[in-house]
């Protein structure tokens, strides 16, 4: 560890924190209705969709329209990823005349990115062509960005409304997310990335000559590469361009565009946060849930960052200290130009979010290093978390921890003047059980298939069972980062599939329900038996809650995976 | 005062009531409504952003929009962002790549090797620590005495980590200012200059570009 990893971290919590309130506020102007400077431009753009599509944007839907319009919109834009993969052979912008996708793979690319997971089990480079990757892969991470994003503001509206029977438009929200947040960020944001040195072009690959051996050519693989990177990182996609995703250069080319990566993952969840405050018209409330998760997340990088510049011990004559000119540290699967302390936090980043890009390889990150990614995604992803999905994720742990205080001090619990009953418990349980479940379900099973599922690994020993563990838990939790040793078969893409799709979309309907289930009850007055929900003792309880509901349903897990490794490599234990 | 048992066994409150409320608008209008968005944010989205942002980022950078490609002679050798293979001792040597530097093999199909990606490989695994093993071995042998910096023997995340660190050059300079005929001050000389520091100070790690050093060697040597 060095002094200036420590101040990187904290210049990036610096410039995260500052952006809280300026884009959180922009996001209710947005998500509100009301004027922003965009107006005269996009407004007319915005009428145009709704005539073209037949929305009447005047009509707000009730909890089941809503959710009936989630997923038949997903649905939609998984057949047609679908069918452009499996007809990319035929269709323009295939300068590598890439064949059909196969149709387990395609499947599982389909539900991977209409979950916003962007789980990978492909090789980008040479298994999609740039239309594939621009229609069935970027805009799909507009798409389920968008439905992330429109679903959490439903359930912050159901929270703020009283006897109301509707959530809002699905519709409304979701074009307005696309043209006056997505879009015009990513315009930006797209030139950043090429100012840096990402690439952007349509452009067949180029071989290329090398300078010692001109006869050993070099295939450089090129694209639209910084339009889908801006969206894949705003959104908390993760699809990468390329196999290595952002560890290779085109994607993530210097360590100012790392930075702008790892920004643009938390900047919108992080504004949620203090949209959620706004909207509900108790601002402390918004802050006190970004402070627990501000807590999550700078345990997660400390454990990471100081995992990662461990010496390995079980090699000598080379040096591993940390100095000004040499990284030093793990760097197995790192770049050298982000070193360990940017790789930490990005791997702390893109898990504590349901983004999922790599800028290194978490299969080779120390057994403990590589635990905080895993657990990141077990605590369900609510340290800022995905677009939309993390801030649903902690309102889910947030009504949780209301309802224990209100057990803890025999009050009926209540949630910003709405009493929280059987039914938002129920609702709410029903996010948090269905979520390991499929994951250690999934896991077990394949752990107890040795054709089918032991024979994918790559690393033997306690870690080959964490590449299980890690692949259905990014899975069911939307992630997408990997222990990327484990290798695709048609099992995993089948089984992997269902996993994403019931992670996402099971576990959104009992959402919708809560968010219905809240706007339609009345209001009552904060009474002095009131657990107030902006308060720093509110913020060490909702921390607790997620802390001690995720250890308590995968420590064992856990002890069987990346404890166990690291416990025998200290004693000197290679597999 | 409510006890929370009665309250939360109460479940009288749920959404039913709101069936009765509001138009109920046809399912299959949600399935038009989808079709007909879909194709159109698609178009916008999916064909217009990425071609405006080609068109512009063509015209304000136009050397990074193609890959910072270099080129000598008319022929591309390269780009100044991806690695590539150097085995020669005149040649400062780039990280050991898991993906053979995105050769042209990578891409034929059933090649067991990706065009970018690392070893994969735990430091539990056997194979991890006896591969660094061997090439530190192979490196002391060569330079008796002198730590190996871990960036040269270990695998990078993408294969084609363009850099080295500082130290990694500076063990290097010996070898190839034999190699070279030149002196180990000139090439220290050499390594300082294509040092890049910390962006803005403070981003990332000291690193030095292999292809642009080896270009400005085989530049003082002809």
């Amino acid at each position: 560890m060095s002094a200036n990893g420590w101040l990187q971290f904290a210049v990036f919590s610096a410039i995260l924190l500052a952006t809280v309130r300026p884009v959180g506020a922009y996001l209710c102007r947005v998500l509100e209705g009301e004027g922003t400077w965009l107006d005269p431009v996009l407004r007319p753009c915005e009428r145009i969709i709704y005539k073209l599509c037949g929305v009447n944007a005047t009509q707000e839907m009730s909890w089941r329209e809503y959710a009936y319009a989630v997923l038949g919109f997903s649905a939609v834009t998984l057949l047609l990823t679908y069918l452009l993969e499996r007809l990319q052979s035929i269709l323009p912008w295939n300068p590598q005349h890439f064949g059909a996708v196969s149709p387990d793979l395609a499947w599982n690319t389909a539900a991977s990115f209409t979950t916003n997971t962007n789980w990978q089990f492909y090789t980008p480079e040479t298994t999609m062509s740039y239309l594939t990757q621009m229609v069935g892969l970027a805009t799909h991470n507009f798409w389920s960005a968008g439905v992330g994003i429109v679903v959490a503001v439903a359930l912050i509206r159901g929270i703020k409304r009283t006897n109301a029977p509707t959530i809002g438009n699905f519709w409304v929200d979701l074009t307005r997310t696309l043209l006056y947040v997505l879009g015009p960020a990513c315009f930006v944001y797209t030139l950043l990335l090429v100012w840096q040195g990402a690439p952007q072009n349509l452009r067949a690959y180029v071989t290329a000559h090398p300078l010692e051996q001109a006869s050993q050519t070099q295939t450089i693989a090129e694209g639209p590469v910084a339009s889908q990177e801006a969206i894949k990182m705003l959104g908390t996609n993760g699809g990468g361009f390329f196999n290595a995703n952002s560890a290779h250069p085109y994607e993530d080319p210097t360590p100012l565009a790392n930075y702008f990566q790892i920004l643009s993952i938390f900047i919108i969840p992080a504004g949620l946060t203090y949209a959620l405050g706004r909207m509900t018209g108790s601002p402390g409330h918004g802050w006190a849930v970004l402070a627990a998760m501000f807590v999550l997340f700078a345990a997660g990088f400390s454990v990471a960052y100081w995992a990662e510049s461990q010496p390995y011990k079980m090699i000598h004559g080379a040096t591993q200290a940390s100095t000004a000119s040499a990284p030093g540290g793990n760097m197995e699967g790192k770049e050298v130009r982000n070193g360990i302390a940017e790789s930490a936090l990005f791997a702390t980043v893109t898990t504590d979010a349901s983004c999922g890009a790599v800028n290194g390889v978490h299969d080779s990150f120390t057994p403990l290093g590589g635990m905080v990614p895993l657990t990141n995604i077990m605590l369900g992803e609510v340290v800022f978390g995905g677009v939309g999905a993390g801030m649903y994720g902690i309102l889910i742990f947030v009504v949780l921890s209301v309802f224990i205080a209100g057990l803890m001090v025999g009050r009926t619990p209540e949630y910003l003047g709405k009493k929280i009953e059987s039914y938002d418990v129920k609702m709410s349980m029903l996010y948090a059980l269905i979520f390991p479940l499929i994951i250690l379900t999934f896991t077990a099973v394949f752990v107890l298939l040795p054709n089918i599922g032991l024979s994918a690994i790559t690393n033997p020993g306690p870690h080959g069972f964490s590449e299980i563990l890690y692949a259905f838990t990014s899975g069911a939790g939307n992630n997408g980062s990997a222990f990327a040793g484990l290798s695709a078969n048609w099992w995993y893409n089948i089984a992997m599939g269902w996993d994403m799709l019931i992670g996402r979309f099971l576990m959104m309907i009992p959402v919708l329900a809560l968010a219905g289930n809240l706007a339609q009850k009345k209001s009552i007055p904060p009474s002095p038996g009131t657990f107030p929900v902006n308060t720093p003792l509110f913020t060490v309880l909702l921390v607790g809650v997620v802390l001690i509901l995720g250890a308590l349903t995968f420590f064992p897990a856990l002890s069987l995976g990346p404890i166990l490794e690291h416990l025998l490599l200290k004693a000197g234990h290679l597999f | 005062m409510h006890s929370v048992a009665a309250t939360t066994i109460d479940s009288g409150t749920q959404v039913l009531p709101l069936e009765s409320q509001g138009e109920r608008r046809p399912v299959q209008s949600v399935w038009k409504t989808a079709i007909r968005y879909t194709l159109l944010t698609a178009l916008l989205f999916g064909i217009a952003y990425p071609l405006i942002m080609t068109l512009i980022a063509g015209a304000i950078f136009p050397h990074r929009a193609s890959g910072s490609l270099i080129l000598r002679n008319g022929q591309v050798i390269g780009s100044t962002l991806l690695a590539q293979s150097f085995t020669s001792d005149r040649y400062f040597h780039p990280r050991p790549s898991a993906t053979d530097y995105s050769s042209a093999a990578d891409f034929a199909a059933n090649s067991a090797t990706p065009p970018s990606g690392g070893s994969n490989l735990a430091q539990s695994n056997a194979k991890l620590a006896q591969r660094i093993q061997a090439d530190i071995d192979k490196l002391q042998a060569e330079n008796p005495g002198k730590p190996v910096p871990i960036d040269l023997v270990t695998e990078s995340g993408s294969g084609l980590d363009p850099d080295i660190s500082p130290d990694d050059a500076d063990y290097q300079a010996s070898r190839v200012a034999r190699a070279r005929g030149l002196t180990e001050d000139a090439l220290r000389k050499l390594i300082a200059q294509h040092t890049e520091p910390r962006q803005l100070g403070i981003l990332g790690e000291p690193r030095v570009n292999v292809l642009e050093i080896n270009l400005a060697l085989d530049a003082m040597t002809k």
